[in-house]
């Protein structure tokens, strides 16, 4: 059983290697038959204009728009791999720096967007399962429904103009106070400014768990093992702790994991209305301004979140799901 | 009277699809009203005559929401037509062909889900030069996924079911049983697939126009409204983001409703009760 297990987990890992190579090769190949060119973007038509073509061509030499792709793409790769992501165009530092500062900045706001609608939403899908056509569930249902469909960043300006501009009780944008020193700022700062966009992050992210809770809990009260556990006499909430939990957990942890990839595309967005430094600005920011080796590093970087999140939800559902452990067994 | 289920889901559909066509109509006809400034009338809170307000080139923001919803209802139909039918080819052609095509198809949906949906918009935006192209192909390129994980599921399950086996056994070639035995039964899945698809494929114009990938900022687009009003919010110029953004909600759940009850139509285990 052992070396199965060995053995799943090695072509798992392979396969999300493989994944990351794709995904890489993927946008690289996509940011380089862009028809912008790199030079026109970051230099501008004008200054590009009076300029000698001596210097135009040192330029491209610079930004290296004269060697073929495919190189490019290995020479890009391999020092990757070493840790070398490039330099940035825009910000003119190595790309790996920015991207440890941003990822600083975002990483903890989108884990506390991920754990709140994950919990949230696990227990609001609970509560309307288990009370199937009452008014909670038309509550909750609906509350998804209408989220589902409320675009993320449309939300965050909502909460934007009542609880920044109309209320005042929390900061307009950025992640710390304007006008005081990088080492005065405290802690608490930090969380204040995180309070707004990890609220909209997470509002967005419940409907889709709960609803997903909500369909798995309505079949397992049906099924007839509740049937009996009613038939005992056993009260609604012992019988969902001791029969429902269980079964709904795993589903919903895997979903959960597999909602990175949405946490992370919502927090481009929310980030953008908020003026967030994080790692989605930092995307916008580069795909606005034709840094691609930005660009390939924030893509690659989230690409590896993911697939790792879904490894993750896999590692555990093998660990913590008992009939899936005895199936490997046999 | 008691009105019993069916007739309130017909209803309900017809009332959506009315709104939804009224304002693709209206959006097509008033698309060179949205572009009228004057700027006797800039700044103005919502009244009777301008029931959204004016914006700061005092356009009348009542007619360049619908304007912009109407290219978004436009747009997503577009996309998620599109979509609907990479997802039909993929999903079949890997279930269908055999083991190396699968493999294939199930790498590419993981590839293309591996990477953060707006971050893919972003790049394939990028690859095709921004604006209108751009959206249209980076919509088409990452919606399918689902769908075509969906369907690939689906012939799995009819390759081994009995009266594929039979039709096999009787000599019917591969292509002959797909068209013959499988299209027919994917096609609702196909239908209510697409129908979901909607609402995403416009939410994610609205979110990619918004961050300055899709939609020029000339087009009277919902992200282009929105990404403007933003500018003026602290200025308490409320009005510009809250009805413009409500509309769209309302319309992407009409969708998503529109979407739901056309299902429970068309699966005949829930279309009689």
């Amino acid at each position: 059983m052992k070396q199965k297990t060995i053995q799943i987990f090695l072509t798992g890992t392979l396969r999300v290697i493989l994944l990351i190579f794709g995904v890489s090769a993927a946008a690289f190949f996509l940011l380089a038959i862009s028809p912008i060119d790199p030079l026109q973007s970051n230099v501008g038509q004008a200054a590009l204009g009076a300029m000698s073509p001596e210097q135009i061509e040192k330029l491209r030499a610079y930004w290296g728009t004269d060697i073929p792709m495919i190189q490019r793409y290995f020479t890009w790769a391999w020092d990757f791999i070493r840790g070398e992501m490039g330099v940035s165009l825009l910000y003119r530092r190595p790309v790996g720096e920015i991207l440890r500062e941003r990822a600083a900045g975002s990483l903890g706001m989108m884990a506390l967007a991920w754990l709140l609608s994950g919990g949230i939403g696990f227990l609001l899908g609970i509560l309307a399962g288990a009370k199937r056509g009452k008014w909670q569930d038309k509550l909750v249902t609906s509350y998804s429904l209408l989220t589902a469909s409320t675009p993320a960043f449309f939300l965050a300006l909502l909460l934007l103009m009542v609880f920044s501009v109309w209320l005042k009780a929390l900061p307009v944008g950025f992640a710390v106070p304007i006008g005081v020193e990088a080492s005065q700022v405290r802690l608490s700062d930090r969380i204040v400014h995180a309070i707004l966009p990890a609220a909209a992050l997470s509002l967005t992210g419940i409907s889709n768990i709960a609803l997903h809770t909500r369909e798995k809990m309505i079949e397992v009260l049906e099924s007839d093992y509740m049937l009996f556990a009613r038939a005992r006499g056993e009260d609604t909430g012992s019988i969902i702790r001791r029969h429902c939990l269980r079964n709904i957990a795993f589903p919903a942890v895997t979903l959960q994991f597999a909602s990175i990839s949405e946490i992370f595309g919502g927090s481009v967005l929310v980030e953008q209305v908020f003026s967030y430094p994080g790692l989605g600005q930092a995307a916008v920011n580069a795909g606005l301004g034709s840094d691609v080796p930005l660009l390939l590093g924030i893509t690659v970087v989230s690409a590896v979140i993911v697939f790792c999140g879904n490894a993750l939800a896999n590692l555990l559902y093998e660990v913590l799901d008992p009939r899936i452990k005895r199936g490997n067994g046999v | 009277m008691r009105i019993n289920r069916r007739t309130k889901t017909i209803g309900w559909i017809a009332l959506s699809s009315a709104f939804l066509i009224a304002v693709t109509l209206l959006g097509c006809f008033w698309r060179e009203a949205a572009l009228i400034t004057d700027f006797s009338r800039k700044n103005l809170a919502p009244c009777k005559e301008y029931l959204f307000g004016t914006d700061f080139m005092g356009r009348d923001m009542f007619v360049r929401t619908i304007t912009g919803l109407s290219l978004s209802i436009r747009l997503g139909i577009l996309t998620a037509a599109a979509s609907a039918v990479f997802a039909g080819v993929l999903g079949i052609c890997g279930a269908v062909l055999g083991k190396g095509a699968d493999s294939f198809v199930t790498f590419l949906i993981d590839l293309v889900m591996g990477i953060p949906h707006i971050l893919l918009l972003i790049l394939i935006s990028y690859a095709c030069g921004k604006g209108f192209f751009g959206v249209v192909v980076g919509i088409t390129l990452t919606h399918w996924t689902s769908l075509a994980r969906l369907l690939r599921g689906e012939v799995l399950k009819l390759k081994s079911s009995q009266y594929i086996q039979i039709a096999s056994r009787l000599g019917m070639g591969k292509l002959q049983i797909a068209v013959n035995h499988m299209i027919p039964h994917l096609l609702t899945q196909l239908f209510t697939g697409l129908i979901l698809l909607f609402p995403h494929a416009i939410l994610h114009e609205a979110s990619i126009t918004f961050l300055g990938f899709g939609l020029s900022p000339e087009e009277p687009a919902m992200g282009v409204i929105l990404s403007e009003s933003m500018k003026y919010l602290a200025m308490g110029k409320w009005w510009l983001a809250l009805f413009p953004g409500g509309l769209l909600v309302i319309t992407v759940l009409l969708f998503h409703m529109l979407g739901d009850n056309i299902c429970k139509l068309l699966d005949p285990g829930s279309a009689h009760e």
